[in-house]
């Protein structure tokens, strides 16, 4: 029997980790393509407040990234330490992408982010510039890759249970590289980034205005971030949209209790504003509804209907028993390989497989469950409704709060009105941390949303997990744990020491510089010298 | 699938040798920066001299480590049965890798950002940290491959792991570590004697000369101990390359002096033995001689040899099952399916050029010597 805790921990420490990379992860991708737009226009104009404000918002994407590579290469690793039979059973398929990532798009972001901090004195002005795009299609097709990776997670397309070796393997990969999921989730997570990269500059521009400090650089890059930000914010709810709608046709019970529909709606299904959970935490006892909108926003139609929670339970009970069939089937061909009865009850019920494995928690020989261990494991697909329905609302509320807020800072702009409101200047410096709470709930829907499935149907998650010991886990997790924090403070103290120092110019100048924080000139400062001898 | 121009036998042998590329790869280009690393204390004494060690590598380090990134990954796509078993059994040996290798990123870029002794000394620490541990550590884990692991498999291809971290500690694999150690800090040596001026050189010829002079007796040791002290593992039964994997299916003996066997049945695998002692010493006379380009490509080679001997000698083994030999993974029984490997191997033999190309435009961008001026006036040095 699969030892739970082990599979809790196993889920935390994962979660902890991917999580804590993400956090740097859209700033990377949204950076990246605001410093690119930034050079650009320095070439084109040649004005130079251009250039130093792409070296000044380099330096803190460079911090930033650092955190990215040193979270990113757990991330790489841990699916084999942590989920073993998961990196068995669909390696096949799963291990491609991440492995085309590599070769992609992370040899090219973390080649050329050398010459990005390096190169400015060794290359030409377009030279230069060509090398900061590449840096922002690295980390862009970075994105793609993962997220078809993570599409696969969510939609298995183009693979197929092979009995003889007890994996999924790739039937076609064209099908696994233009998942619809896949490209959905890919725009709408790089257009996120995009976001997280906008508010980040216009927050900290609001900071150095509000203290009247580099007012140039600063109302500059909040022209940029104004107005890439409307766009990328009108991207990602447009297109966050269409990841809803596409999860209807395979993640109906994902979509049923981010809305905490219990009940099949009579189509046109309404959407629910708020809602409190009933006494026994399940079916709500009150909710405000907008009549339609759901219905509108899940499958675009006004005839189709939204089945809920306990109609799509009662299915899965089918497809356990089906489960079973495939289970007993793919023992008997474990057992004789030319047995082809057996292979053609397996190919007729192959696709059930999945949900029968959900029985291995109650038991060995699945194909004897009771039917209470079946209503049990049936249960058991059902995610946690409430902290979906509360984390999609949250998303969706910071997603149109993106638009109006851009919207406004855009108009503000076109008039000419970047400085003239204090307060204003402050509320929008303290927003900084909104992009980050819309992201991380963004993944947690996805993947909490997906439970209790690690490959949707294919692979439940308690199943997936290496046989490690408790104590394993108890480490490693104590051990990330403490360094991420360490590192997290860290990483804080020295962006918060960099904006506070401002930009830095002394790449094509020799100016001297007597603050405290001076990120190079050794030799130059008594304290220095000190340090050299 | 029958519309796959390359047969399944062909396309694992590929990869296996592609796997050797990319972990080869990783050896000689993360070598330079996982050596300097470990030397950081050593070979720098001052701030000033420390800092140029970590501007020499700091522009191209990270691009080199995307070659351990890229392996992890091959291991995942080519060979799933290994990526699963050997990262969840050598666990708490990965977890004192991964938390080394995240000091190293950080270790670089904060640094120089914070004027202040202590903070800097942290830093130091952190990088030497970075350095040192993955190099021996994954010397360890070859020494363990080529000692077996304890695990089994059962019917459905679940792995169970049953020795502990301690267990991996044992005197031939902390032999392997130091063998990886050693070419690790060769090869850093020839770095900073490369691109170095005065003090630092000096210190980095003395070191490297130590450094590659120790690896060639342990590498020599290592051979011995191979031959006269632990068990290589045989198939005896016949081996199907084109079957679908099923690594329970053959039977396997323990032979002692067994990994040797490869050299008498291919008599030109000697090559890379020899080319690690040819390598080594050339780097050790290369650094006596104060050459520059020669001694980094002795020592790349020395590392090209070595790794390739534990390859070799391994051959067709992936991972050996010291509890269950049965259980053993070879490149034979613990592949992807045929389409897998096809579609990777087109995708691999159109980037990996690329890469190459773009790796060697940015180290000729990045060429030359540190001058501390240079430092001074880009906010990003290290």
């Amino acid at each position: 029997m699969i030892d739970m805790t082990v599979v809790e921990l196993s889920r935390w420490q994962f979660a902890a980790t991917a999580m804590y990379h993400f956090i740097f992860v859209p700033l990377t991708i949204g950076l990246s393509v605001m410093m690119a737009i930034m050079e650009s226009v320095y070439v084109m104009t040649g004005r130079d407040v251009w250039r130093k404000a792409t070296l000044f918002w380099g330096t803190l994407f460079g911090v930033n990234f650092a955190m990215g590579v040193a979270t990113g290469i757990v991330m790489e690793f841990q699916f084999g330490m942590n989920w073993s039979y998961y990196s068995h059973y669909v390696g096949d398929v799963f291990g491609a992408p991440l492995a085309i990532e590599g070769l992609m798009a992370f040899f090219l972001e973390a080649t050329f982010i050398g010459l990005f901090f390096f190169g400015w004195d060794r290359l030409s002005k377009v030279g230069h510039l060509a090398v900061t795009w590449l840096v922002a299609l690295g980390a862009n097709f970075s994105a793609l890759w993962i997220l078809i990776a993570n599409g696969w997670m969510q939609n298995p397309v183009g693979a197929k249970f092979n009995p003889d070796t007890m994996r999924m393997e790739v039937t076609d990969f064209v099908a696994v590289l233009f998942n619809p999921v896949a490209q959905a989730k890919f725009v709408h997570t790089v257009s996120a980034g995009y976001v997280c990269g906008a508010v980040f500059i216009f927050a900290v521009s609001c900071f150095f205005l509000v203290r009247g400090k580099h007012v140039e650089l600063a109302k500059r890059s909040m022209v940029v971030a104004a107005s890439f930000g409307l766009a990328s914010a009108l991207s990602v709810v447009v297109l966050g949209d269409e990841s809803g709608y596409i999860a209807t046709e395979h993640q109906k019970m994902k979509i049923a209790a981010m809305e905490a529909s219990y009940h099949t709606e009579p189509a046109p299904a309404p959407w629910t504003i708020f809602a409190l959970p009933g006494a026994d935490g399940g079916a709500p006892s009150f909710s405000i509804q907008v009549p339609w909108v759901g219905g509108l926003i899940t499958t675009r139609s006004l005839n189709e209907e939204l089945p809920g929670i306990d109609e799509l339970v009662e299915h899965a009970q089918t497809r356990i028993r089906s489960g079973m069939i495939a289970y007993d089937a793919l023992q008997a061909i474990r057992a004789d390989g030319s047995n082809a009865e057996a292979r053609a009850v397996f190919d007729e019920h192959w696709a059930d497989l999945g949900y029968g494995l959900l029985l291995k928690r109650y038991r060995e020989d699945v194909g004897n469950a009771t039917d209470q261990e079946i209503a049990q494991a049936a249960a058991d697909t059902v995610p946690g409704v409430w902290p979906l329905f509360w984390t999609f609302r949250i998303m969706m509320g910071l997603g149109f709060f993106f638009i109006g807020f851009f919207a406004l800072w855009f108009y503000r702009a076109s008039r000419g009105w970047l400085e003239t409101n204090k307060p204003l200047l402050w509320f929008s410096f303290f927003l900084l941390p909104l992009p980050w709470i819309a992201i991380e709930s963004g993944w947690f829907i996805a993947e909490f949303g997906r439970q209790p499935w690690v490959v949707e149907g294919v692979l439940p998650t308690f199943y997936a997990a290496s046989g490690l010991h408790f104590w394993d886990l108890v480490i490693s997790l104590g051990f990330f744990v403490t360094l991420y924090s360490i590192l997290f403070v860290v990483m804080i103290f020295l962006m918060v020491k960099i904006i506070k120092a401002g930009p830095q110019d002394k790449l094509f100048t020799s100016a001297d510089d007597d603050e405290d924080f001076v990120v190079a000139g050794l030799p130059a400062t008594p304290a220095n010298k000190e340090l050299g001898s | 699938m029958s519309t796959i121009p390359l047969d399944y036998e062909t396309l694992r042998l590929v990869w296996w040798l592609l796997l050797g590329v990319l972990l080869i790869g990783f050896a000689v280009m993360g070598g330079r920066d996982l050596g300097v690393g470990a030397l950081l204390p050593f070979a720098a004494r001052t701030d000033a001299e420390r800092r140029v060690l970590l501007n020499l590598v700091g522009p191209t380090w990270e691009g080199n480590q995307v070659w351990l990134v890229l392996g992890g990954g091959a291991i995942f796509a080519a060979f799933p049965p290994l990526y699963a078993v050997s990262f969840s059994g050598f666990y708490l040996a990965m977890i004192v890798i991964l938390l080394a290798l995240i000091l190293r990123p950080v270790g670089f870029k904060f640094r120089g950002k914070v004027k202040d002794a202590r903070w800097r000394a942290v830093w130091d620490w952190a990088l030497f940290v970075g350095g040192f541990v993955p190099s021996l550590i994954l010397g360890v884990a070859v020494g363990n491959v080529l000692l077996g692991a304890p695990f089994h498999l059962d019917d459905s291809m679940r792995a169970f792991y049953t020795g502990n971290f301690f267990m991996l500690l044992m005197p031939f694999a902390l032999l392997c570590g130091l063998v990886s150690l050693g070419m690790m800090v060769t090869q850093g040596a020839a770095v900073i004697a490369g691109r170095t001026t005065g003090p630092l050189a000096a210190r980095a010829r003395t070191y490297g000369t130590i450094a590659g002079l120790a690896t060639i007796v342990l590498f020599a040791l290592g051979g011995l101990w191979i031959a006269f002290g632990i068990d290589g593992y045989a198939i005896t039964s016949p081996v199907d390359g084109n079957a679908a994997i099923n690594p329970l299916a053959k039977s396997v003996d323990l032979v002692r002096g067994g990994w040797l066997a490869n050299y008498g049945l291919y008599p030109w695998m000697i090559a890379a033995p020899v080319l690690g002692f040819a390598g080594l010493a050339g780097a050790v006379i290369g650094l006596q001689a104060r050459l520059r380009l020669p001694t980094l490509l002795a020592s790349s080679l020395a590392i090209f040899g070595i790794v390739s001997t534990a390859g070799l000698s391994l051959f067709p083994f992936l991972l050996p099952s010291s509890t269950v030999p049965e259980a053993s993974l070879t490149l034979w029984d613990a592949s992807s399916s045929q389409l897998t490997l096809f579609v990777m191997l087109l995708v691999t033999c159109f980037f990996l050029p690329i890469i190459l190309a773009y790796t060697a435009f940015v180290f000729r961008v990045m060429r030359g010597t540190v001058s501390t001026q240079s430092l001074e006036k880009n906010p990003n040095a290290y």
